[in-house]
């Protein structure tokens, strides 16, 4: 396992999904959810007999609310998602449908006020400043006792980058997706990225512990080389760990996906590939990372 | 060697009972099923915001504590099963401080009566009129009621002091329907206050901040009582007089979300949530044995045996479980796997290099817990600031179901999960 002699595939590999992902995000843009933009969102079902996109429009635009966004959902539903409206206009909306013959049957309707969205934007805002912050500090901590021969805010600092390449990934893609299929950042999708901040450092600090664990038992490494092997050697020694654990993981969230409810589909699938995303960053990105750093420092 | 056998043979006599008892517990209507959120039950959720502008802020928290004991005894007038009433309180992000209700009401999914119910409560002030404004308004022959009605001066005489509304009849007025009001003590005494004080003055007299009518004091008022006569048909007098009844409210609200849930949709998430979990243990279970072999199967029993006190701690705490708070639950299962197979690599690492059962065992408890705990911090530390800033009940139910999970899997880890494993290894001596 010679991870650290072929960093710089790995490191390259990374660039480019950063640099799709970046490019994403500003080309095209994050859709928000009503949970962050506010308005509306109505689900509706049908028993027997659907009624097309186009027909459901009409009857909205005919009660006088345009710029919807009407998704259909499975087994001829659909998901309308409008500016915010009073339980009258709803109401009329379903007569509406009626009147054309079908049964509509209200699944769930959710009104949030501007308000209440930009208060919900600004916290997870917030949170994940704070999350990446206690993390720094927390990795910082965790190993101050290793400081020869990098310091332990260069774990912190390696740890914060793997993070980054973490959350901007998944956010890429989504942002891909919102174009697409029209998939939106919610109050769930800021949650599944802080549940992969959380668990990518999980991940990284296993293997950062081993590298601890052996620089304490051996002689303080002279050369690069040495520090390479040692790295080499724990990246080896957590291997079967990080993958075992990453595994056990994703097999839980891919039965989410696949048999859990509708309403977290798009949550599970942010943390499939979040964490994925994040054991190959704590592995291939992480540990050489440091060794790049500590290259760089003995060049000094 | 005994020890660990009995602690395994205990912990699967407890897996047995504790099965039984959560699967007997989810049967009939019993009171101690899963608290479900709204996602899973079916049911509404109203946020109304209260308008707390008219009173001091010293004030404020007592009002909302009123406004919640008002608004809770008019849900339990319509009988919903275990409705949940807070007061919030909106932080400095995204504007001034705001002071908020949230009823979640679960199984009524007829909003409209929800929302007739509660948020159409009007609240009621006595307001005054100064002489010399009220000289400034006949001069200046103001005749704006809006104009007009915000010159009056507050004067702390509000529906808070209410006793009883009644239905009275104006003989004077071929019976026209008015409604009769007693103050309550306090109020009586500020009553008598104001109108000993202001002879000839007009008071306001205000119901959801319309002006109702303005009629003059001529004497003081002892005693508490009043008519308000205004123009109600007997359908509005009565309703008026419900709703003063109940509590006029302290403080005047607007709703401003409001999400409903069909029972149906409820339903249906529960049932998949259900089904996944069992799918993930199975499944999981599956591959540990698939990849360690008999010592597999045994981590399948300890995770086991984490899936049940887990589900314990949200039967007693309890826990609101929402779709994302199974879905954490089921997440932690799959992350529990780590802290608890570790121990147990580490002890086998040990184990190998020559060291007596003994030694292995404490060497590495030692180095695995270092690792399990850093690792798990992380996970602890996000769970905790998911929950302090989450905007969804959603969000919040996932935090604490995720934060619970990690807890008891770094427990499960150096208790349960080290004994049973133990149990079973063999002794290599």
């Amino acid at each position: 396992m010679n991870i650290v002699k072929y960093r710089k595939i790995f490191y390259i590999i990374s660039f480019v999904l950063i640099g799709v992902s970046f490019y994403s995000i500003f080309a095209f843009g994050l859709k928000t959810g009503t949970d962050f933009s506010g308005g509306s969102l109505l689900e509706i079902g049908f028993k027997e007999g659907a009624p097309s996109k186009e027909i459901v429009n009409k009857v909205i635009i005919d009660s006088g609310i345009s710029n919807t966004v009407i998704q259909q959902i499975k087994e001829g539903g659909f998901s309308i998602k409008l500016r915010e409206i009073s339980q009258e206009e709803k109401n009329n909306i379903l007569i509406g449908i009626q009147s054309l013959g079908f049964i509509p049957i209200e699944k769930s309707f959710t009104n949030v006020g501007p308000v209440l969205g930009k208060e919900a934007l600004n916290k997870s805002i917030v949170s994940i400043i704070l999350v990446l912050m206690a993390i720094v500090c927390f990795v910082a901590f965790a190993f101050r006792k290793v400081s020869k021969p990098i310091s332990s805010w260069v774990y912190g600092f390696v740890a914060i980058i793997a993070l980054l390449h973490d959350v901007i990934i998944p956010t890429g893609i989504f942002a891909i997706f919102g174009n697409l299929y029209g998939f939106e950042i919610d109050t769930l999708f800021i949650t599944a990225i802080l549940v992969i901040l959380g668990f990518s450092v999980h991940d990284t600090i296993v293997v950062f512990d081993r590298v601890r664990e052996n620089l304490n038992n051996s002689t303080p490494p002279k050369t690069t080389e040495e520090f390479d092997k040692i790295v080499d050697q724990s990246v080896r020694e957590t291997f079967v760990r990080s993958l075992n654990t990453s595994l056990t993981t994703l097999l839980a969230i891919a039965v989410l996906y696949i048999w859990g409810p509708d309403s977290i589909k798009h949550f599970s699938l942010t943390l499939l590939i979040g964490i994925t995303v994040g054991t190959y960053s704590s592995i291939f990105i992480g540990s050489p990372l440091l060794t790049t750093i500590n290259r760089f420092k003995f060049k000094k | 060697m005994a020890k660990y056998k009995f602690w395994t043979v205990l912990f699967v006599a407890f897996c047995i009972w504790a099965g039984f008892f959560i699967w007997n517990g989810e049967k009939q209507d019993r009171s101690d099923k899963f608290k479900l959120g709204l996602d899973l039950s079916g049911g509404t959720r109203l946020i109304y915001k209260a308008d707390t502008s008219i009173i001091n802020e010293s004030e404020a928290d007592e009002a909302m504590v009123s406004l919640r004991d008002t608004i809770e005894r008019r849900v339990n007038l319509f009988g919903v099963s275990e409705p949940l009433i807070q007061v919030q309180k909106s932080g400095v992000f995204g504007g001034g401080e705001e002071r908020r209700l949230v009823v979640e009401l679960p199984g009524i999914t007829n909003i409209d009566e929800a929302i007739k119910k509660i948020g159409q409560t009007p609240s009621l002030e006595f307001k005054l009129l100064p002489k010399d404004v009220e000289e400034d308004i006949k001069t200046k022959e103001l005749t704006d009621k809006n104009t007009i009605s915000r010159m009056f001066v507050s004067t702390g005489l509000d529906g808070r002091m209410l006793e009883k509304a009644t239905l009275q009849f104006d003989q004077n007025f071929a019976n026209k329907p008015i409604v009769g009001i007693k103050f309550n003590e306090e109020g009586s005494k500020l009553f008598a206050k104001i109108t000993r004080e202001n002879i000839g003055n007009m008071v306001g007299i205000f119901l959801d901040g319309n002006l109702i009518e303005a009629p003059s004091i001529r004497e003081e008022i002892e005693g508490g009582e009043a008519v308000i006569t205004g123009n109600f048909s007997v359908a509005q007098a009565k309703q008026v007089i419900r709703d003063l009844n109940y509590g006029a409210l302290p403080l005047p609200i607007s709703l401003i979300s409001t999400e409903t849930v069909g029972a149906s949709l409820g339903n249906e998430a529960v049932k998949s949530s259900v089904n996944a979990g069992l799918y993930a243990f199975i499944i999981i279970s599956l591959f540990l044995i698939a990849w360690y072999g008999f010592n597999g199967l045994v981590a399948s029993f300890a995770l086991l045996l984490y899936s049940i006190i887990n589900l314990l701690l949200f039967k007693f705490i309890p826990v609101t479980l929402t779709s994302a708070g199974i879905a954490g639950f089921i997440l932690s299962i799959g992350m529990a796997v780590d802290a608890n197979i570790l121990i147990f690599e580490r002890t086998k690492e040990e184990l190998k290099k020559g060291k007596d059962k003994y030694d292995a065992l404490n060497e590495g408890f030692n180095r695995a817990w270092s690792s399990i705990r850093d690792s798990n911090l992380s996970s602890i530390i996000t769970a905790v600031i998911l929950y302090y800033f989450a905007s969804t009940p959603v969000v919040k139910g996932f935090a604490l179901v995720f934060f619970i999970g990690v807890l008891v899997s770094m427990f499960s880890a150096i208790t349960a999960s080290r004994t049973i494993l133990f149990a079973f290894t063999k002794n290599k001596n």
